[in-house]
């Protein structure tokens, strides 16, 4: 019999070896195999090794949304495998790139199946199609999968109901590495199919499904039978395979086809669709965003997307996700009095089951997770990344307390959501800016150690937030803040020249015109993202002469130091500037 | 097997010339025991003072004779070699007279003995690894320290970590500082905060015998500053500490160490790894390894 591809689908385990937070170790075709299922139910199949010292991840821990390395505590996310968190570096956002080998899966027939390959899926047989499957005992047998196949033909059991009778067997149909075989005696009727999945090139599994479940009395003499008689099969396989041995083991296969299950276009966008659109709070509309192929790629708590709306316009919005939320993104978008189209068009015309395209998440609001305390606070529709937050740190146990200033109970999202969470929701309603400073005073006032501070909001209350920290003694580095826009009054009078170190190239930057621009017209192509100096994408760093910073991005100490700017809004107090480019 | 065929089970001139560890002093007896070094068998027993006796195994039939090995005894172990040797590396403390010095325990390892060297230099998994004991969640920051090549050793510096219980009779978790050094392919050292007497450093070393390129006997190797604890006590908090990584290298794929350092995902707080590598392909060690080019 010929041997299929190594791209073809092949059952790996069971579908009761993946119960929920277990790790089961499989094995195809020399790939070994990590196999978990997550709390949303789906089951993911990895390569079983971390990507940073190849330790087996069967080792490690299901937590339900992630798989954790046992050896450093990396953190893998259900479905994509992207890297969401690097406990040694707990202030950096790890690179998208770091993003394990996943395989495709479907359950099929009581069966987990994936392949090596990325394509199609896995046999349909009209036989097991509708049926109430029972899945026989997985046979592990010393034999090259052809062989085993072979000799499957000869194997002889009789059907349920009628175990002492004398069969007939005769193969109803032969698929790439499978047998179907029915099996009648005394009136009674059994149909079986056996599927073959190759370990190595030595080594393969017998999975038996027969067609109908027996009834409960018969299910136990019918698992025995078919133990007894595979066994005796086995033993015949193994026999006849002695002294021939298959060749050299090949090495791990290497996946034939290098298409990743996180599908991206050309300009690194992903292709989604609007799953679910609600009326999250007044003036506040949820959206949940599907993959319409593949996986979505890795996100960590304080992570934005960029939104490609069909008018034309982009604009960044945080994901609400927790841990092993995977299969969607989730937005909150706040329908702005100025919208310039962009969450007027989000409100007015998204409905479910548009097409959009999106960035992969990128952070720039990282979430420190070695700290004994974290305190969240947020400002009206600034509550979405701090909900991801409160999901990570409830998720891994640790303390913290999101303050949520809003106008109104109306105007409050996710409360039912964080209510839960561990998280402890202290709300500050309709506070005059008075009130407000007063509040935000008294809940920093005691800047203990291992303790940090998020803030997400309108520029006032971030500006008001860093103000009272600093006052209370609380170093730059323990408040961490994301602007949606910089509420900076943009100065542009200055004129500059600018050297470029690694492009050996000087250029004018003249009044009304940003680095940026200019740098553009030169053909210089500089990554940048909201030009406003909010999202840091075109940070770059300054060699010599002393930058005029416009940004929010960069925290006072940063910008004191002078080695980093912001070229989308920043200008220059020398007359000259040496950039990194 | 004769001097020769050694070579062909491991070819790498810079491992056959050196000394390698095959056994604590205080555990060679005068009744032959069998063990196994690069590849080869080899055999030791102890025949009176200075110095035990060494040889290569070369027949089967006639275990307890065979070519000579040149032998040393240093800091506790007895060194053999089936090359030329160069000189083995210095431990001044080794003679400072208050100093407790023992063989914490040699154990077999199923990996190879560089990716021993490089879990014994790791600080990030203490809080998984050694939970409760070297390290804690939630603090697993490894802040940026130094690497240098000094004289020809790796040595790692200004290293720090939150220890939980740096010492039995300190209450509430401390930064304890350590110094890394890695004087031999094969052999790490660490210098350590010393929980009695602040101006001393606890020595701590690990000398892998490489039995095969992906097996080794890891020689756990004490010089403390301790008045206090039994040779027992101190023994069986060693042997823990490596009881609880040896599962973790033995799920280590593969299993010798890849030099290239595209094969695995380095991070800044692998700075010292990541050196250690480096001066791997630049010694121009072959065996054990999983060469860059």
């Amino acid at each position: 019999m010929p041997t299929p591809p190594d791209t073809a689908w092949y059952p790996v385990a069971r579908s009761d070896d993946a119960p929920a937070r277990h790790i089961f170790h499989g094995q195809l075709l020399s790939q070994e195999l990590a196999v978990w299922r997550a709390d949303d139910g789906f089951v993911n199949v990895w390569q079983n090794r971390c990507l940073h010292r190849g330790v087996r991840l069967t080792v490690g821990d299901n937590d339900g949304g992630e798989l954790v390395c046992r050896y450093h505590g990396w953190r893998y996310a259900n479905r994509s495998g992207g890297c969401t968190y690097i406990p040694a570096h707990p202030a950096d956002a790890p690179a998208q790139t770091i993003c394990n080998t996943v395989f495709p899966s479907v359950e099929r027939f009581g069966l987990i199946w994936t392949t090596l390959g990325s394509d199609g899926e896995p046999p349909l047989v009209d036989t097991l199609e509708g049926a109430s499957e029972f899945g026989l005992r997985p046979l592990p047998v010393n034999a090259p999968a052809d062989v085993v196949l072979d000799h499957l033909g000869s194997y002889r059991f009789a059907p349920a109901g009628a175990l002492t009778g004398d069969p007939a067997v005769r193969v109803a149909g032969i698929g790439d590495a499978s047998i179907e075989l029915v099996s009648t005696a005394d009136g009674h009727e059994s149909a079986a199919v056996f599927f073959v999945q190759p370990v190595d090139a030595a080594r393969c599994v017998i999975r038996g499904v027969l067609a109908a479940t027996p009834g409960e009395a018969l299910a136990i003499p019918v698992l025995r039978h078919h133990n007894h008689r595979l066994s005796v099969l086995r033993d015949r396989i193994e026999s006849s395979v002695v002294g021939h041995p298959p060749g050299a083991s090949p090495a791990p296969a290497a996946r034939a086809d290098e298409r990743s299950v996180v599908p991206a276009d050309r300009a690194g966008l992903h292709h989604v669709r609007v799953g679910r659109r609600w009326d999250e709070a007044d003036g506040i509309v949820g959206f949940a965003l599907e993959p319409i192929e593949g996986q979505l790629p890795a996100f960590q708590p304080g992570a934005h997307i960029d939104v490609h709306l069909p008018n034309g316009l982009v604009r960044q919005y945080s994901l609400t996700n927790g841990p092993g939320q995977t299969r969607h993104y989730l937005l909150a978008v706040k329908r702005e009095p100025q919208s310039s189209g962009g969450s007027s068009y989000l409100h007015e015309s998204l409905a479910e089951g548009d097409e959009l395209h999106v960035s992969a998440p990128r952070n720039n609001f990282p979430l420190r997770r070695d700290v004994t305390r974290t305190l969240l606070i947020a400002g009206g529709i600034g509550i979405t990344p701090l909900v991801s937050m409160a999901h990570a740190l409830s998720h891994a146990g640790l303390e913290h307390e999101l303050h949520y200033f809003a106008r109104g109970p109306e105007h409050l999202a996710f409360a039912t959501e964080i209510d839960r969470l561990s998280t402890r929701l202290i709300t500050h309603l309709g506070l005059s800016p008075e009130a407000t400073g007063v509040a935000l005073r008294t809940m920093v006032a005691d800047p203990g150690p291992d303790t940090q501070i998020y803030v997400c909001g309108p520029g006032p209350l971030i500006q008001a937030t860093r103000d009272a920290a600093a006052a209370a003694g609380w170093p730059d580095q323990a408040v961490h803040f994301e602007y949606f826009a910089n509420p900076t009054v943009l100065d542009q009078s200055s004129s500059f020249e600018v050297s470029l170190a690694r492009s050996a190239l000087t250029v004018s930057v003249p009044a009304g015109r940003t680095i940026l621009e200019v740098l553009r017209d030169h053909g210089i192509a500089v990554p940048a993202s909201c030009q406003q100096g909010a999202c840091g994408t075109c940070s770059t760093r300054v060699l010599e002469g002393e930058p005029a910073h416009q940004d929010v991005y960069l925290n006072d100490s940063e910008h004191r130091a002078g080695d980093a700017m912001m070229i989308c809004v920043s200008r220059s107090h020398s007359d000259r500037l040496v950039l990194d480019i | 097997m004769s001097l020769t065929e050694v070579s062909a089970v491991c070819t790498d001139r810079v491992i056959l010339d050196r000394w390698h560890p095959i056994s604590a002093l205080a555990e060679t007896t005068p009744v032959p025991q069998r063990t196994q070094l690069l590849g080869a068998a080899i055999a030791h027993r102890r025949v009176g003072d200075p110095e035990p006796e060494v040889w290569l195994v070369d027949d089967a039939e006639t275990p307890d004779a065979g070519p000579p090995l040149p032998v040393l005894v240093r800091y506790g172990y007895v060194w053999t070699s089936l090359g030329d040797p160069i000189d083995l590396f210095e431990i001044p403390e080794f003679d400072e007279p208050d100093r407790r010095r023992l063989n914490a325990g040699s154990i077999h390892v199923a990996t190879s003995a560089p990716r021993a060297v490089e879990n014994f230099l790791d600080l990030g998994h203490f809080p998984y690894v050694h939970t409760g004991l070297l390290g804690a969640e939630p603090h697993t920051e490894v802040t940026e320290y130094d690497v240098d090549i000094v004289d020809g050793e790796i040595w790692a510096t200004r290293c720090q970590f939150f220890q939980p219980q740096a010492a039995q009779n300190a209450s509430g978790g401390q930064m304890t500082q350590y110094t890394y050094r890695v004087p031999h392919p094969y052999c790490v050292l660490l210098y350590k905060s010393c929980a009695i007497d602040p101006t001393r450093r606890d020595t701590i070393g690990l000398f892998l015998q490489a039995t095969s390129p992906e097996t080794c006997r890891a020689h756990n190797f004490l010089c403390m500053v301790d008045e206090e604890s039994t040779d027992t006590q101190l023994r069986r908090f060693q042997q823990l500490i490596f009881g609880q990584d040896k599962p973790i290298l033995e799920n280590q794929q593969p299993k010798r160490l890849p030099l290239d350092p595209r094969v695995e995902t380095p991070i800044r707080a692998d700075k010292s790894a990541i050196t250690y590598r480096r001066w791997l392909t630049e010694l121009g060690v072959r065996y054990a390894v999983v060469p860059a080019d």
